[in-house]
């Protein structure tokens, strides 16, 4: 394994499945995630690799259906549930401390979720249960995994409402999901998957459903309760804002594949894929005239059934045609070191790349 | 709260009302648009060749000659506070709530409802608790394992059992069970004289009954609880790290089970209303028998009574539907 990078996650060859011990606290190796249905297989996810160590955060970028929260979903092993989890075929390695999930045995994983794992949902009032009170839930969460009386474990859910900072916790920990406001039920649903100290707490678009002043509140929120507790973040976005703010590495997915993956910096000052080029050239800025437009990444995103060949960007891709040949339409580009823990998938030619970004793309960002 | 139950009361007075005075109007006073005199009404109650003198006591003491307003104000002030009715040399005490007496039998209404509440009622709760348990169950099981075996399985008794009417079904539980191999008893004997008796005998009635109302339930809770599966809140149980069993009990059934209230609610209190065909194919004296009886004799009193009655177990069943859906789903306000 190479060394890690100085921000400690993402980072390390195009890690191939292998039974090595991993040497980050979590690992994800070769991850796919595909789903058989009538109309044929959809890979969701198809072959994605990335690390994160405890105290950083990886922020996993791309558009709708790019396999963003799926990844996240297959982590948590919340795939394999329920009566559709049967047909759910999964294969790579997820190393968590030291443990293999994807080969663990259900009830393994299932004792591991909630307690060294644990998810925040983008939207806090469907993902709570409107019937039972705020902390009844947080109980639950809490007692699954601690052999305490509800007393006990009711005066630990206040505790952790108090820390999140709901006013009032001791009458509001009575109230029903539906009595808090947004901003509220997603504190609360913060202290539900905090409440037994996980070392990984994965973030499924936790400010989406919010106002925009409450989301810089949640997002302040978890990073002090990340520096708090030391966990490993894993934040799945589409707010490019967002992993400005709070990331120590990225990784953008494209079609169920990683494109390009590496630190905040280097993602943000010299991308060296042409869609992380879109998604910033589509990110709204403050500092530019209003008069300016846009640019949105043209076409559509890829169907997950019939890939594009080669570089599943390709067709959407302005500078398909540069490298020689029929490359970009016939052969899938590997993730290649591009800088220290930089790795981008693309045909382009580092010269072709920097030429591009320098005269091309960053003046008009 | 009191406010709103005092509220529900009597918004229940007055539907209760409505329903007997269309009820009154119905059986009385269109027969009389068409025709029919006091004269006519008071020869039906007293039966086989009347005298000129018998008829017009009659007209008198029932109140036949008044107008059809003061016979309803009557009737109501009867079921309220009691009637007397003066019978020439004798009166007859008839205590609240009075119903007056039935045209054919010059039976009091009122004792021969009670007698046979218990009849139904015994009917419709054992029904109640086997389709409950019956429907739920194989709805569940179903629904945590759309298309298979067990599913294909449950949802077809169910299609069965919503398709075979009950004169079907009960006459074969009566002919296999009762006659041909008499495991179960014949006549209804009450609760309170012996219980192990009573259920021996209702079995059947019960089992018909269930088939038809499980398969209902069994239907409404597969949809219900595969719905509910896929909620977002179902998969944040699954992420808390709870067992599966757990998930579906505590998070899946309570939502998916919670719409069901308000369905059973309404069949309780229809059956309750009588369960015509069910009480004649296993000949239990019930409410529903004695109603078909009285539509097919005409009879005024005992049909308003049995009308009332149904209405009022209609009515009682969706307040307190709506007191339990209020406890079960904290979003939903008294008010």
């Amino acid at each position: 394994m190479t060394e890690l990078s100085k921000t400690g996650a993402a980072v390390g060859e195009p890690v191939k499945a292998s039974s090595d011990a991993p040497t980050a606290f979590l690992e994800v190796r070769d991850l796919k995630v595909h789903f058989p249905t009538d109309d044929g297989l959809v890979k969701s996810v198809d072959g994605v690799s990335f690390k994160v160590e405890k105290g950083k955060t990886l922020a996993i970028v791309g558009e709708s259906g790019s396999g963003k929260s799926v990844t996240s979903l297959a982590v948590m092993g919340l795939h394999k549930l329920g009566a559709r989890g049967k047909n759910v075929q999964i294969s790579g390695e997820i190393w968590l401390d030291g443990k293999e999930l994807v080969s663990a045995a259900p009830d393994e994983v299932r004792r591991l979720r909630g307690r060294e794992m644990a998810m925040i949902f983008q939207d806090p009032l469907s993902a709570m249960h409107p019937y039972y009170t705020i902390g009844h839930q947080i109980v639950e969460a809490y007692r699954v995994h601690h052999d305490v009386s509800k007393k006990v474990a009711r005066t630990r859910a206040i505790e952790m409402l108090d820390r999140v900072g709901i006013p009032e916790p001791t009458k509001r920990v009575d109230n029903y999901p539906h009595e808090f406001s947004g901003g509220m039920r997603q504190r609360a649903m913060i202290a539900m998957a905090l409440v037994n100290n996980p070392e990984l707490l994965i973030a499924d678009e936790p400010t989406t459903a919010l106002d925009v002043t409450v989301q810089a509140q949640i997002l302040d929120l978890i990073r002090d309760l990340q520096k708090e507790f030391g966990s490993a973040v894993v934040m799945i976005t589409h707010d490019l804002g967002v992993v400005a703010e709070i990331a120590d590495d990225v990784l953008v997915m494209y079609g169920g594949r990683c494109v390009e993956r590496g630190p905040v910096a280097d993602i943000f000052e010299q991308p060296q894929h042409p869609y992380t080029w879109g998604l910033l050239g589509s990110m709204p800025r403050i500092d530019r005239e209003t008069s300016e437009r846009l640019i949105p990444v043209k076409g559509q995103p890829p169907s997950l059934i019939n890939v594009p060949s080669g570089c599943a960007f390709h067709p959407r891709c302005p500078y398909a045609d540069i490298p020689k040949g029929d490359v970009t339409r016939t052969v899938r580009p590997e993730l290649t070191q591009v800088g220290t823990g930089h790795f981008s998938a693309c045909h382009l030619s580092p010269e072709d790349r920097t030429r591009i970004w320098t005269e091309e793309i960053a003046p008009k960002l | 709260m009191i406010s709103y139950i005092l509220r529900r009361t009597v918004a229940a007075v007055i539907l209760l009302l409505v329903v007997t005075a269309v009820t009154f109007a119905i059986f009385f006073l269109l027969p009389r648009l068409a025709g029919q005199t006091a004269d006519q009404l008071a020869q039906q109650y007293i039966g086989k060749s009347p005298t000129k003198a018998d008829i017009e006591a009659v007209k008198q003491n029932l109140g036949l000659d008044q107008p059809v307003y003061v016979q309803y104000w009557d009737f109501i002030k009867g079921i309220v506070s009691g009637a007397t009715y003066d019978l020439g040399p004798t009166t007859a005490q008839c205590n609240a709530p009075c119903f007056g007496y039935s045209f054919k039998t010059h039976v009091e209404v009122w004792p021969q409802l009670t007698s046979r509440i218990p009849v139904t009622l015994s009917l419709a709760a054992g029904a109640a608790v086997m389709w409950l348990l019956g429907g739920i169950t194989a709805g569940v099981i179903s629904a945590l394992k759309p298309r298979s075996l067990a599913d294909r399985t449950f949802m077809g008794i169910a299609l069965a059992g919503v398709s075979l009417p009950m004169f079907f079904t009960g006459q074969l539980a009566l002919f296999l069970f009762t006659f041909k191999w008499p495991i179960f008893g014949r006549d209804y004997v009450p609760f309170t004289e012996n219980p192990s008796q009573w259920a021996n005998t209702l079995f059947p009635a019960w089992c018909s009954l269930a088939l038809l109302y499980s398969a209902i339930y069994a239907r409404l809770t597969r949809s219900g609880m595969l719905e509910t599966m896929s909620e977002d809140f179902i998969r944040t149980a699954r992420a808390k790290g709870l067992r599966e069993r757990n998930v579906v009990a505590k998070h899946g059934l309570r939502a998916a089970l919670t719409p069901i209230i308000t369905v059973f609610g309404m069949d309780l209190g229809l059956l309750l209303g009588g369960a015509v065909i069910t009480e004649y194919t296993f000949s239990l004296h019930g409410i529903g028998e004695y109603a078909v009886q009285s539509i097919k004799d005409n009879d005024l009193p005992p049909i308003l009574g049995v009308t009332l009655l149904a209405a009022f177990f209609v009515v009682l069943a969706n307040f307190l539907v709506d007191l339990l859906y209020a406890a079960a789903d904290p979003r939903v306000r008294l008010s």
